[in-house]
């Protein structure tokens, strides 16, 4: 159930609409919400780290499987192909196209290995209750702002539509990496719907013990 | 969401803060960068519109090229077809894939011009003071930022296409320009929607005095 913020807490700035609020620790399974425009501040789950860790750990040995084994094979009477997602990535290597090429890897191998280890550097640490990593503070940045451009779901539905173009021309069959990236896809749904921004940085900031940057600039309670 | 369509509520910008969008963490105002994590605070930011702007009509510029060109060069047996984004729909709605070929036309032809529609809508909106219901023009922001990416699936589509089907005589699909031009307007406009500003959503209310 959505809850208005508690009084006597930590400060949070809903990062939609600007709108101030004070948000205390919250019970198991209570949400936070903002007052103005609804958008989910903070939720009570004490082992959504942990969880997240564990997910973005096992998306990255998934991914491995996805680049180095076989990923569709298309065959009929006459020829057998076999494509990896490497090769699909290589599609627009020449000329004119060769940047797209470089985009698609991107999207679909790159950015979200990238966001999973960065994850796992940042907040592994913290689910075994240990000190941070250095650098953590800067790599959890760079995970929330990858976000929208690892595309691996995405990539999912476009291997079933290209299933169907070709049905008619041969048999398919999917590789082992297929099944693979099919689960990462469904790890990443769940992980994401885990944590809240606030929720997160507050654990990174408790495990550092100290604020992460210099305390200078501490933020002012507002009045 | 249920409720007023105003609820009042104290920003960080009011309090004399700026709040971070990536940690939620407000701080006195004219702070450089967040003190927890290092993100550089705008609290309100000038440029956000223009940004939009440039990146929406570099989106819409390509989009152009990327419908009038083909996006699938496909030979068989020496008979060459090259099938433009629409053709490569009506290509399957002939095969007897009404749902796919309607998955495609949602993701290549209505998500592109839906979105082209609904950034200059919210970005025409907030330019001055309005009246219209936050929630509702926020709810529409959220659409766009969660769609827009989908429009990607046709590229990977030719991508995975072009790499299994490589049969020399036989069947070759080779990407064509029109991938390449898709591709990019729909990053741009990825980039045109991320500029947007939603704070600006209410501070741009109309308020009765």
């Amino acid at each position: 159930m959505a809850s208005d913020a508690l009084p006597g807490g930590a400060p949070v700035c809903c990062p939609t609409c600007d709108a101030l609020h004070e948000i205390g620790p919250l019970a198991k399974g209570q949400r936070a919400r903002c007052i103005r425009c609804g958008t989910v501040l903070a939720m009570g789950r004490p082992e959504a780290i942990a969880r997240v860790v564990a997910l973005a750990l096992a998306s990255l040995i998934l991914m491995g499987i996805v680049v180095f084994f076989p990923f569709l094979q298309l065959k009929n009477g006459v020829f057998t192909a076999r494509a990896s997602v490497f090769d699909t990535v290589m599609t627009f290597d020449s000329g004119i196209m060769a940047p797209l090429s470089l985009a698609v890897g991107a999207f679909i191998i790159v950015l979200p290995a990238t966001r999973f280890a960065a994850l796992i550097w940042s907040l592994g640490p913290l689910a075994f209750d240990a000190r941070p990593w250095p650098g953590a503070a800067r790599l959890l940045r760079l995970a929330i702002a990858l976000k929208p451009w690892a595309m691996a779901e995405i990539f999912m539905v476009g291997v079933a539509i290209a299933l169907v173009k070709l049905a008619d021309l041969a048999t398919l069959t999917m590789g082992p990496a297929f099944w693979a990236f099919g689960a990462i896809v469904l790890i990443a749904a769940f992980k994401d719907t885990q944590m809240t921004r606030h929720t997160l940085w507050t654990a990174l900031e408790q495990a550092s013990g100290t604020p992460i940057r210099g305390g200078a600039d501490a933020p002012e309670r507002p009045a | 969401m249920s409720g007023p369509a105003v609820t009042e509520a104290t920003t960080a910008l009011d309090a004399g803060l700026v709040g971070c969008r990536t940690c939620t963490l407000p701080s006195r105002l004219g702070t450089g960068r967040c003190p927890r994590c290092g993100a550089r605070l705008v609290s309100r930011d000038d440029t956000s519109l223009q940004r939009v702007w440039a990146w929406w009509w570099a989106g819409l510029l390509l989009y152009v090229p990327a419908n009038i060109y083909p996006m699938l060069l496909t030979a068989q047996l020496g008979r060459k077809v090259e099938a433009t984004i629409v053709g490569g729909v009506w290509e399957l709605v002939e095969l007897g894939s009404v749902g796919i070929a309607a998955i495609v036309f949602f993701a290549s032809v209505m998500i592109p011009v839906g979105k082209f529609v609904a950034i200059a809508y919210l970005a025409l909106i907030v330019r001055n003071d309005h009246r219209q219901n936050p929630g509702r023009l926020l709810h529409l922001y959220e659409v766009v930022e969660f769609i827009g990416r989908w429009s990607m699936i046709d590229v990977f589509v030719v991508a995975i296409l072009a790499a299994l089907v490589q049969f020399d005589l036989l069947a070759t699909i080779n990407p064509g320009i029109a991938a390449f031009c898709f591709a990019l307007s729909v990053i741009f406009t990825m980039l045109s929607a991320m500029s947007f500003d939603s704070r600006a959503i209410w501070d741009r209310i109309e308020r009765d005095a």
